[in-house]
């Protein structure tokens, strides 16, 4: 799984999608997925992308804040907290099917 | 081979004027920890020039035995110019800073548990050229939890020293001494994707690491296990409230006994040395003056010391992350993130722990936005003055039986007044001019960790250090400036009464300006001399009825009713819950803001809401009574 996802990851290759992709905001909890794309400004995707939001990465579901939000992503290392207004932007698509060899 | 041995090449001879090294980090890689176990307390705190950003100076000896200064630059995440902290750190870099020279190296402390995510800024910083010494920390989180990375392989593909260390146990650290004594080439040109974007750097660091068979440790157990309880749905908000209700106790109940403690020895101080200098100017200025300056700087760092121990506890345990998570959605609501909570809760003890305090927030914006509604919570320091003034005003009557009196309901009714200013603010200036678009909340949740001692001593030390030498000048410098308003002009060699002195000509001077809020000139006096501290101004108003207030305060609740009508007094404790009437606040503004003009702003702005609103009070309560 890990090594598929580095493969994926230099060489450019698209993961398989699995649907259409959704908005990070509308996955449940414990759901894993790739980052596709971040629908924001420059500087908020630039800071997003530093802390390991970059395409082709996978992105999980932690949990989620008392209220239901911000939420917790975890990306590789990293820990996020994300509050949905800005989840609704940062699209992924679900992990699926293999991704190569198909 | 020790898996911490520095790969370098070859050392050429030290340079032997004193050089200047960098050190730069992601928040969240143990930079600081890092840097204190370094520097120990030799450093110091400086602002550069024209910006908010603070930086620490501190020196250390080479393995050669030769001092290096250590530039301790603000936690960043990339070297594109985006926030004011990432500005100054290229700039330092590039030698652009005035005032400071090019540095002669850089010190890149990288978070060894997160290398693929932090190698993406040390190549970043590579690339600028300087001789560059990576230094992969938490190699104890690393080997607990399973985690590897070869050093050697890592710093042939860096093409620069890199040292697997630990800040808290000291492992691998003598990596950088030697790195000092070495003038260390230059790294050599790489194939760094460096002028590519950040996802093409983030490959090249995948690249990398897979070469220098990194190894990611796994997640830590108890981070998991703690996270379900803290950010649990039911029990995490309840955690959360008895942390809340712990913090405020601590400072209430431990902060402002240590207060009153270290006033009464001042006090006994001075009341001690007075009668051994002969009585005239020289004496009041020493006793008056100089000492009870000291004294009002003094008496604010109990209550600093120990909201940074608390909130030294929360963050480096971990904890501060959830809570901010879990107060977030409320904070939203006024524009602001949760970070804001703990700041604005301690601001219900005093405000300038409280803006010290609010460092902890990221965005800037926000942070400022905090700063300028903190003196609006209710402090301990208008308790007295709201005490003094319903107690001679209102009678005790029940309201709600016997659990609410009137006198509590009007102290109630004052702190709900100040909260709600506090919010009406909050959104008006989210909304104008401190709108943060472009700084959402994103928090990083850092593992749990224990607390170390010596981390949260030289937080103290440095916090303690940083009020003492930056506000404390000013506010001497003030009560310096009050002392002589009350002790001039001299009449035949003798300091005048109160009534004669510069002070009440002041207060003449504003009468005309207080008058329609119901204020005579001697609470005009009052409102000049409660600059120092809010609860000054019973003591002046005592002076100037010719009443000792400490044994006669019915007197001086008798004298009161004869000064201001029942309007009027409405009107004095609207201005006091809305007015900057705080020089101390003031000072710790511009120190931490590093300009008078968020201060002038904020005096501004609090004295007119404080008396258009005393002047509306005074109005509505006239209105009703007559």
């Amino acid at each position: 799984m890990e090594l598929k996802m580095i493969f994926n990851f230099i060489f450019r290759r698209k993961p398989h999608r699995h649907s259409d992709s959704s908005a990070l905001a509308d996955l449940p909890v414990g759901v894993r997925a790739i980052v596709q794309e971040l629908q924001l400004d420059h500087p908020i995707a630039e800071h997003l992308m530093n802390l390991g939001f970059i395409p082709g990465l996978e992105v999980s579901v932690e949990r989620s804040g008392p209220g239901g939000d911000p939420r917790v992503y975890r990306v590789e290392g990293t820990e996020v907290a994300i509050r949905r207004e800005l989840s609704r932007h940062i699209h992924v698509s679900l992990v699926g099917a293999p991704a190569f060899g198909d | 081979m020790s898996c911490h041995t520095v790969a370098r090449a070859e050392d050429p001879p030290a340079a032997s004027s004193r050089r200047t090294v960098a050190v730069v980090g992601p928040p969240n890689s143990g930079k600081t920890t890092l840097y204190n176990r370094l520097t120990g307390l030799r450093q110091k705190v400086g602002n550069f020039p024209g910006v908010t950003v603070e930086h620490h100076i501190g020196y250390l000896r080479d393995a050669n035995g030769d001092e290096v200064a250590l530039i301790d630059l603000p936690g960043i995440y990339s070297l594109v110019p985006r926030s004011e902290d990432e500005r100054v750190a290229v700039d330092v870099l590039h030698g652009a800073m005035p005032g400071m020279p090019r540095p002669d190296g850089v010190i890149v402390v990288l978070n060894s548990n997160n290398l693929n995510t932090h190698l993406v800024l040390a190549a970043r910083v590579i690339a600028l050229g300087l001789p560059t010494l990576v230094l992969l920390n938490m190699a104890d989180e690393l080997h607990k939890q399973n985690g590897a990375v070869d050093v050697l392989a890592l710093a042939r593909q860096l093409g620069t020293a890199v040292a697997l260390v630990s800040a808290t146990t000291g492992l691998g650290l003598e990596a950088v001494t030697n790195f000092l004594a070495a003038s260390s080439p230059a790294p050599e040109p790489l194939e760094l994707p460096v002028l590519g974007s950040t996802r093409s750097v983030r490959e090249w660091a995948v690249r990398a690491s897979e070469n220098a068979n990194y190894r990611r440790p796994a997640t830590p157990v108890w981070t998991t296990r703690l996270d379900n309880i803290f950010l649990h749905r039911t029990w995490g908000p309840v955690i959360f409230a008895g942390v809340v209700i712990a913090v405020f106790q601590m400072i209430f109940v431990a902060g402002k006994p240590l207060q009153d403690l270290l006033q009464r020895f001042l006090d006994a101080t001075g009341a001690w040395v007075g009668p051994m200098m002969p009585d005239g100017l020289l004496r009041s200025l020493v006793i008056n003056g100089v000492w009870k300056g000291t004294g009002s700087v003094l008496v604010f760092l109990p209550q600093i010391l120990l909201l940074f121990l608390v909130i030294g506890i929360l963050e480096d345990s971990g904890y501060l992350a959830r809570a901010a998570v879990i107060a977030d959605r409320t904070m939203s609501r006024v524009g602001l993130n949760g970070k804001s909570f703990i700041p604005l809760l301690s601001a219900y003890a005093c405000a300038v722990p409280a803006i010290m305090a609010t460092r902890t927030i990221e965005s800037k914006r926000d942070r400022l936005a905090t700063i300028l509604i903190a003196p609006f919570m209710t402090c301990s320091a208008r308790l007295p003055v709201y005490t003094m003034v319903i107690a001679a005003f209102l009678p005790s009557q029940p309201v709600l039986g016997p659990f609410l009196n009137t006198r509590a309901a009007a102290m109630l009714g004052l702190y709900v007044l100040g909260f709600l200013m506090a919010v009406l603010t909050a959104r008006l200036l989210k909304s104008t001019v401190l709108k943060s678009k472009d700084a959402p909340f994103i928090l990083e949740m850092p593992p749990y960790r224990w607390p170390r001692l010596s981390s949260l001593g030289m937080r103290l030390v440095d916090r303690g250090k940083a009020f003492l030498y930056r506000a404390g000048t000013v506010i001497m410098l003030v009560s310096l400036l009050l002392w002589a308003a009350t002790n001039f002009p001299m009449h035949n060699g003798q300091p005048p009464a109160i009534q004669d002195s510069v002070v009440a000509s002041v207060g003449h001077a504003i009468e005309p300006v207080i008058r329609p809020l119901g204020f005579d000139w001697k609470i005009g006096v009052g409102l000049v001399t409660s600059l120092a501290a809010r609860e000054v101004i019973i003591a002046t108003l005592g002076t100037l009825n010719g009443i000792d207030v400490a044994s006669h305060s019915l007197d001086l609740q008798n004298a009161l009713l004869h000064e201001l009508t029942l309007p009027g007094a409405v009107a004095l404790l609207v201005f006091f819950a809305f007015a900057m009437q705080c020089m101390s606040t003031l000072a710790v503004v511009r120190r931490e803001t590093n300009s008078w003009k968020w201060p002038a702003v904020q005096f501004a702005y609090m004295t007119v809401v404080a008396y258009v609103a005393a002047f509306a009070a005074y109005r509505i309560a006239g209105y009703f009574i007559h």
